[in-house]
């Protein structure tokens, strides 16, 4: 059997293109993803990411489709999410959760009626769900430029952000700058999810940023490795994805993720120390020193108590 | 080794406008184990975030050795409350301790010798070095408690400020963790310690504070751990109006 079908991919150009941005895509959200997991933002970056739309709708309207305007306009709208959930939460008793998923909400329905506005006829379903053997060279651009501005960030800051995430309290006792890291984590959310919206879309752009941190925290227990191997799993699974997607013709934003859930829910059932089935297989046993000191003791109260008999 | 103290002068702490504690002075001698009594709401926390700089003082000022630039950030360590941390953090306590010199480190500089030592000494003066690759959540309590301290030690602090270490510690556990709290007070430094258990407080504290909004009493517990503090601090409501008010004169 000719094994032709397995190398055809990497023979177009338009899939060199597409694994490249997918390696990268998912190296600097896998790795970005063990902070979205630890810190408890994964429903936060669902709701940014939504928020992004009316952003790139504005943009299409003002400059039709050009890969650095919708870049520009989903950071803006982001940024002005992120922004108004802090003012409605800091001015009034609604609290943060409320403000942003109100905000939204109405944002993503803006981004919505916006675009049945635009002139240029969008797919819409594009921005949903991604579309990553549409990658253009500025689009390959600003993924590569998000890449080196987020991974050497959190490379340089790992110090102070580990200190932030395990405890925001003794950390800003120590003269760490914890609100300002986490302005600077949330910038740096939205711009590697930006990067993300071209390969898996809007909806599914959650799927990158927190399934690879996922899996390493039931593998591993150590930050350090979440970092690195979320990263490693996020550009390995991404790629893997999309391979699946081009040779059994399937859209590629869902196969990428589908391919990281399979992988999480691999570690779910089986990772060594945290493993559900591990777990059940696992003796249920006292640990066998114990039962072994347990018995002894027995021992040596049952001939105490014979001794006491015999008197 | 006169001046080998705290002092903390009329600190005033307030949130929106509203204080928590008032107008507190108190002079704390290196070398001692002070507790720290007053019932939920007595402003315990608050004065700890203050002296640490969580908090903005509303008025007041804190020297040390004399010093009126008050605490390097690394002299003095603040330990929170067992359940403020998420104890699932993929993190050995090891890391954990070594997370006490990254402000000697700086962010960037790699670890040296002297580093793995001083977490070493830290682990081995907490009586945890065979814990140390263990995951966090896998210590008991009073171990747990243990691992802070060490990360202070390793932090090379000189104050320590514990908000609750006692509280859901079983009596073994209470007894390793106060045995090591009083062998860092014999070394020389200055452990300030809140506590709400008052039958353990002549075993634990060379000194007590009694606060509650403000200070009710100060001074070595033989001296001060009296019914008549206890009542003050703990049976009239907190104090929270102006200092004119007549009927907390009590």
């Amino acid at each position: 059997m000719s094994l032709t079908w397995l190398f055809e991919p990497f023979s177009h150009e338009f899939m060199q293109r597409a694994l490249f941005g997918c390696a990268l895509i998912g190296f600097t959200n896998g790795a970005l993803s063990a902070f979205i997991v630890i810190r408890r933002l994964a429903l936060m970056a669902d709701a940014m990411a939504h928020s992004l739309l009316p952003g790139v709708a504005v943009a299409l309207i003002l400059f039709g489709l050009v890969p650095g305007t919708l870049f520009v306009g989903a950071l803006v709208a982001a940024l002005l999410v992120a922004f108004g959930t802090q003012i409605i939460s800091n001015s009034s008793r609604i609290k943060e959760d409320t403000a942003l998923g109100l905000l939204f909400a109405c944002s993503f329905s803006l981004g919505l009626v916006l675009i049945s506005f635009s002139r240029v006829s969008v797919n819409v379903s594009d921005y949903l769900f991604g579309n990553i053997l549409g990658l253009g060279d500025a689009d390959l651009w600003v993924i590569y430029l998000i890449s080196f501005i987020v991974l050497p960030m959190l490379v340089a800051l790992e110090r102070p952000l580990l200190l932030t995430v395990f405890e925001p309290s003794v950390a800003a006792s120590q003269g760490v700058p914890v609100n300002t890291l986490k302005y600077l984590l949330m910038g740096l959310l939205v711009l590697s999810m930006i990067s993300s919206l071209q390969a898996v879309g809007v909806i599914l752009a959650l799927g990158m940023l927190i399934a690879p941190a996922a899996t390493i925290y039931l593998l591993s227990d150590s930050f350090t490795s979440m970092f690195w191997l979320g990263g490693t799993l996020g550009a390995v699974g991404s790629c893997t994805g999309l391979l699946i997607s081009f040779w059994l013709n399937l859209p590629s934003g869902p196969c990428i993720v589908l391919v990281l859930g399979v992988i999480f829910l691999v570690a779910y059932l089986f990772s060594p120390k945290y493993g559900v089935v591990t777990r059940l297989l696992r003796p249920r046993h006292l640990h066998e020193a114990s039962l072994a000191r347990w018995k002894l003791s027995e021992q040596q109260r049952t001939t105490a108590n014979d001794k006491e008999h015999q008197r | 080794m006169s001046d080998h103290r705290l002092e903390i002068k009329d600190l005033t702490v307030s949130y929106r406008r509203v204080p928590a504690v008032h107008h507190v002075s108190l002079e704390l001698r290196c070398g001692s184990c002070v507790g720290l009594l007053g019932p939920n709401g007595a402003g315990k926390t608050s004065l700890f975030k203050a002296l640490v700089g969580l908090v903005p003082l509303e008025t007041g000022s804190m020297s040390f050795h004399g010093d009126s630039q008050g605490l390097l950030k690394s002299t003095i360590a603040y330990l929170p409350q067992r359940t403020t941390v998420d104890w699932d953090f993929p993190i050995t306590v090891r890391r954990m301790v070594e997370m006490g010199r990254y402000q000697a480190l700086g962010w960037w500089r790699s670890f040296r010798e002297e580093d793995r030592q001083a977490v070493g000494r830290a682990l081995e003066a907490m009586e945890l070095e065979e814990l140390g690759e263990r995951q966090i959540s896998a210590l008991s309590g009073g171990q747990q408690q243990r691992a802070f301290l060490a990360r202070a030690l390793a932090q090379e602090a000189h104050v320590f400020l514990l908000d609750e270490p006692f509280s859901g510690l079983d009596k073994p556990a209470q007894d390793l963790l106060s045995g090591a709290i009083r062998r860092l007070a014999n070394a020389g430094n200055l452990l300030v310690v809140s506590h709400h258990d008052l039958r353990t407080v002549r075993d634990l504290f060379d000194q007590v504070i009694f606060l509650n909004g403000e200070l009710v009493a100060f001074g070595d517990t033989n001296l001060v751990f009296t019914a008549e503090n206890i009542r003050k601090t703990f049976q009239t409501h907190i104090f929270s109006g102006s200092a004119h008010e007549p009927d907390l004169a009590v």
